[in-house]
């Protein structure tokens, strides 16, 4: 039996599903991350911006359709959020924006900028954008200021639903440790996922050594950003929905999140395992490049788990820490039955979709990119 | 209080990233099919000229795709950070469309643009030419779901009001998608895509005939370009014309704005330019019929009687009426908790009026005209630059098949400085399909300015002007490129 709230269920599993895959791909970043840090000669940085170059669309994809699934599933969210933290989202934005072009026009004659500057661009949003994202995704535990209110609609001089409740419009977020931590965290993630993710693409020697020193150093930021994130997570008070839809909060929320959700945890530990070993054995054995495959369903379980923890098992996962009783549940901030199940019969195609991409990107690269390769076909 | 500055700018940063976004895409819903036909026939034919052809076609491709997604990702956006009540209040039926559009267009362009851009050598020529289509095809799907998702908003349908959850819901899907006014918008945009692909391939291509370099290259494209261009303008007629009945029907302010009508009636004449009017020929336009009444902007106001008899009520008695529905809202959010006897009478108020709902938010009727000259002057350089443009193409194609194009320097130049004009007739169209819906968002249902989110207008001053000086940097540097990339030309050897 499909009921309303296994629909808000699933499509929290779907928005998780996304995330994930969101963050698996933001590989595309962190590699950008280290165009000048790995790539010391032209050739090295031709090879990298042509490897991610090769990829970009999916994560910027990801990431539109990432919003758009989560206006059609929990539209409060979109309009609470993007609204209310709206510098945080516009500074995201303009990264990828930049990044958007500068693939293209880096390499091109006419290019107004040259060709560093393109590169610069392409570094700079390697590094702003998994932080930013991660900052805000921060928030989903930490909480933020804001005030819904569904009846202002009647008020014909003021009929706003939504309101942030600071001036500061979501860079608020920076002053809780937290948050900066989970995006330094997604940060360093993104370029060890980065630094497989071309280790395993790139034939080339001399960049693979220097991509396994960076892989070593982003990865031992990453942990040390990981238990400092999971040591809070886990002693925090959490946002809790009771019965009647009541938000109280609840000590150790996110703890009894995982306890009482054993597969979420066994997700996040498993995704941690395959996420170290894959690592690890790239580090360690010269000729292992598969890292990248280890890692990629690694992250996507981990990063599911997470958002699980944050909306499922009556917790809410947007939650006001100005005003409690406007904090977003999937409860209330879903689209009503009819449309979830549409939409739900629209997600049936996915699986087809990520079957066409994986068979085409298989197709792709079947052979690891080399000098030669770009010196004789189409490149950026 | 919504300030009238906030909803100004949220609208002006709205306005200016469609129709940035609006310079990129045309040319990529042309050009795709442009190319994919050239790639076709180097299939179908193995002369390597064709490919070569096609692949310089596909470099000015993706030089201005990059563009256009990068603009596209604000739209999405925008809809969220400048527009959150629209959000909430509609976001049961909108966001939908957005979602299948990421789930099913742009991840089929996404994948099949690297393939085309980097699978020569990887896959084989036939995958490769599916390729191409599919990214086309892609595009082509995307504008399906975007054109849902935009035609919903001027004539909303398939959803009805639920005053528990604040919002729209939508009840039939299959109305919203299979909504007559989507169904013009796509052709009509997709095809002055393919409209604008042309004139732009055909305008380079005169200019190395201008040159006299490639000429065997600008040739060929030239007929590629120009029957596809031709194709695409008779299709945007067709489309047009159904479209025009849609406005007159479900928009009728809009109609009126374009033709600057102020009194309607039975025989409405079809204004040319002001003074010169044919009689009878907007009753056929908007009606197909030429008895067919036209409401004027003052009828539309003050009220009418259609010669069928239908009552159509004034904005005024509208306007009480949206208050009425606002009201009996209040008042049922109030006392459903507490007295649901009394909340069950709000609610039948409210579903009597729910239909004027949005005029609650109108101050005086005055508001409720869009402003006039723009869509009337919009509406005239839209048609008035169809009607050149075709004749441009049909000239150059009889010339190309008389053998004489390559010698007629005036015909080039002409092609060649029509490429603007293309981008304009298709911003003119956006700007009579937009500016002419003022005040409203959702016909109707929400004015723009109960749609806006609670930013400071500074904050939307400062996001509008970072937009601009990026989007307008964005399109200089393209525009180098692509002039130096032309310059260069296409790597056909001995041709
Ligand atoms: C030649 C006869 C044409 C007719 C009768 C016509 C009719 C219309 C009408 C009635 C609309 C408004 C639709 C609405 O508000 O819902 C419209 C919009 C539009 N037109 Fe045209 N048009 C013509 C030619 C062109 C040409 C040549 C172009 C561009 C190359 C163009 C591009 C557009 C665009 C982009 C829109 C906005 C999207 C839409 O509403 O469909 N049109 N047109």
């Amino acid at each position: 039996m499909i009921t309303y709230i296994f629909l808000q269920q699933y499509w929290w599993f779907l928005i998780s599903l996304l995330g994930g895959l969101l963050v698996f791909l933001l590989f595309v970043q962190g590699g950008n991350a280290l165009i000048f840090l790995a790539g010391k000669s032209e050739q090295e940085r031709e090879l990298i911006i042509n490897s991610t170059g090769r990829k970009w669309e999916l994560t910027f994809t990801t990431l539109v359709t990432f919003g758009g699934a989560f206006f059609a599933s929990f539209p409060l969210f979109y309009s609470t959020s993007f609204g209310g933290a709206y510098w945080v989202w516009m500074l995201i934005l303009v990264t990828f924006v930049f990044q958007a072009v500068s693939y293209e026009f880096q390499g091109k004659v006419g290019n107004l900028l040259g060709r560093n500057t393109f590169r610069v661009f392409l570094t700079l949003n390697g590094c702003l954008a998994p932080l930013l994202i991660g900052t805000a995704v921060g928030t989903f535990f930490t909480g933020s200021q804001f005030v819904v209110d569904k009846a202002a609609v009647g008020n014909i001089a003021a009929p706003v639903i939504s309101r942030w409740a600071n001036g500061w419009h979501g860079l608020e977020a920076v002053a809780e440790p937290f948050n900066v931590g989970f995006g330094m965290m997604v940060m360093a993630l993104s370029i060890t996922l980065g630094a497989l993710y071309l280790i395993n693409n790139i034939d080339n020697d001399k960049l693979a050594s220097e991509l396994r020193r960076s892989l070593l150093v982003s990865f031992v930021g990453f942990l040390l950003m990981l238990v400092f994130v999971l040591f809070k997570l886990l002693t925090m008070d959490g946002f809790a929905v009771d019965a009647n839809g009541i938000i109280v909060m609840e000590k150790y929320k996110y703890l009894h999140n995982f306890l009482q959700m054993p597969v979420v945890l066994a997700m996040l530990l498993v995704g941690a395992v395959l996420l170290v070993v894959g690592v690890a054995l790239t580090a360690w054995r010269k000729n292992f490049k598969r890292g990248i495959w280890l890692a990629a369903p690694g992250t996507v379980m981990a990063v599911m788990a997470i958002f699980m923890i944050a909306g499922y098992n009556n917790t809410a996962y947007y939650p006001s820490i100005n005003d409690l009783q406007s904090s977003l549940t999937l409860a209330n901030s879903c689209s009503s039955e009819f449309t979830l199940r549409t939409m739900s019969i629209v997600s049936l195609i996915i699986p087809f979709v990520v079957a066409y991409i994986a068979y085409f990107w298989r197709q792709m690269d079947r052979k690891s990119l080399t000098t030669e390769e770009l010196n004789t076909s189409d490149k950026y | 209080m919504v300030e009238t500055a906030l909803v100004d700018w949220s609208r002006l940063q709205f306005a200016m990233t469609a129709g940035y976004h609006w310079l990129f895409v045309p040319l990529t819903l042309g050009l795709a099919v442009i190319m994919a036909v050239m790639e076709t026939i180097y299939v179908v034919k193995g002369d390597e000229f064709w490919k070569q052809t096609a692949k310089f076609w596909m470099k000015l491709f993706g030089i201005n795709f990059a563009v256009g997604i990068a603009t596209g990702i604000i739209l999405e956006f925008e809809f969220g950070t400048n527009f959150s009540n629209y959000s909430w209040f509609v976001g049961d039926i909108f966001g939908a469309p957005l979602a299948i559009e990421g789930i099913l267009a742009f991840f089929m362009e996404a994948t099949f643009f690297a393939v085309m851009f980097f699978g020569w050598e990887k896959v084989s020529k036939r995958t490769h030419l599916v390729a191409t289509w599919l990214t086309g095809i892609g595009a082509a799907i995307s504008a399906i779901w975007i054109l849902v998702a935009n035609s919903w908003m001027q004539h909303p349908v398939g959803m009805e009001f639920n005053p528990d959850t604040v919002r729209h819901e939508m009840v039939d899907f299959w109305a919203l998608v299979l909504n007559p006014v989507a169904i013009s918008k796509f052709f009509h945009s997709v095809f002055s895509g393919w409209m604008t692909g042309s004139i732009f391939a055909i305008g380079i291509s005169c200019w190395y005939l201008i040159k006299k370099r490639e000429v065997r290259f600008a040739l060929a494209s030239i007929r590629v370009a120009a029957i596809v261009g031709i194709v695409g303008t008779f299709a945007v007629m067709l489309s047009g014309d159904s479209s025009a009945v849609h406005v007159a029907e479900y928009q009728p302010m809009k109609l009126a704005a374009a033709e600057g009508l102020e009194n309607g009636g039975q025989r409405a004449p079809f204004s040319i330019v002001p003074g010169v009017e044919v009689p009878g020929v907007l009753s056929v336009l908007a009606t197909h019929d030429i008895n067919g009444y036209v409401p004027g902007i003052n009828n539309l106001l003050n009220g009418y009687t259609t010669p069928q008899g239908e009552v159509v009520p004034s904005a005024e008695e509208k306007i009480e009426r949206g208050r009425l529905a606002i009201e009996a809202f209040g008042d049922y959010r109030k006392l459903s908790g507490s007295d649901p006897a009394a909340a069950a009478e709000a609610r039948k108020v409210l579903d009597e009026n729910v239909e004027y709902f949005g005029y609650g938010y109108i101050d005086s009727k005055q508001e409720l005209v869009p402003p006039v000259w723009l869509v009337y002057w919009a509406f005239r350089v839209m048609i008035g630059l169809g009607g050149a443009l075709l004749l441009l193409m049909c000239v150059v194609l009889w010339a190309e098949y008389k053998k004489s194009l390559a010698s007629m320097t005036w015909l080039q130049w002409a092609a060649l400085l029509s490429i603007p004009l293309v981008y304009v007739a298709g911003q003119a169209g956006w700007i009579v399909a937009e500016v002419g819906r003022q005040p409203w968002v959702i016909e109707g249902l929400l004015p723009v300015k109960a749609a806006v989110s609670s930013v400071s207008v500074a904050a939307v001053q400062t996001t509008f002007f970072i937009f601009v000086a990026i989007f307008t940097l964005f399109l200089a540097i393209e525009l180098r490129i692509l002039i130096n990339a032309i310059k260069k030309g296409p790597e056909i050897e001995n041709y």
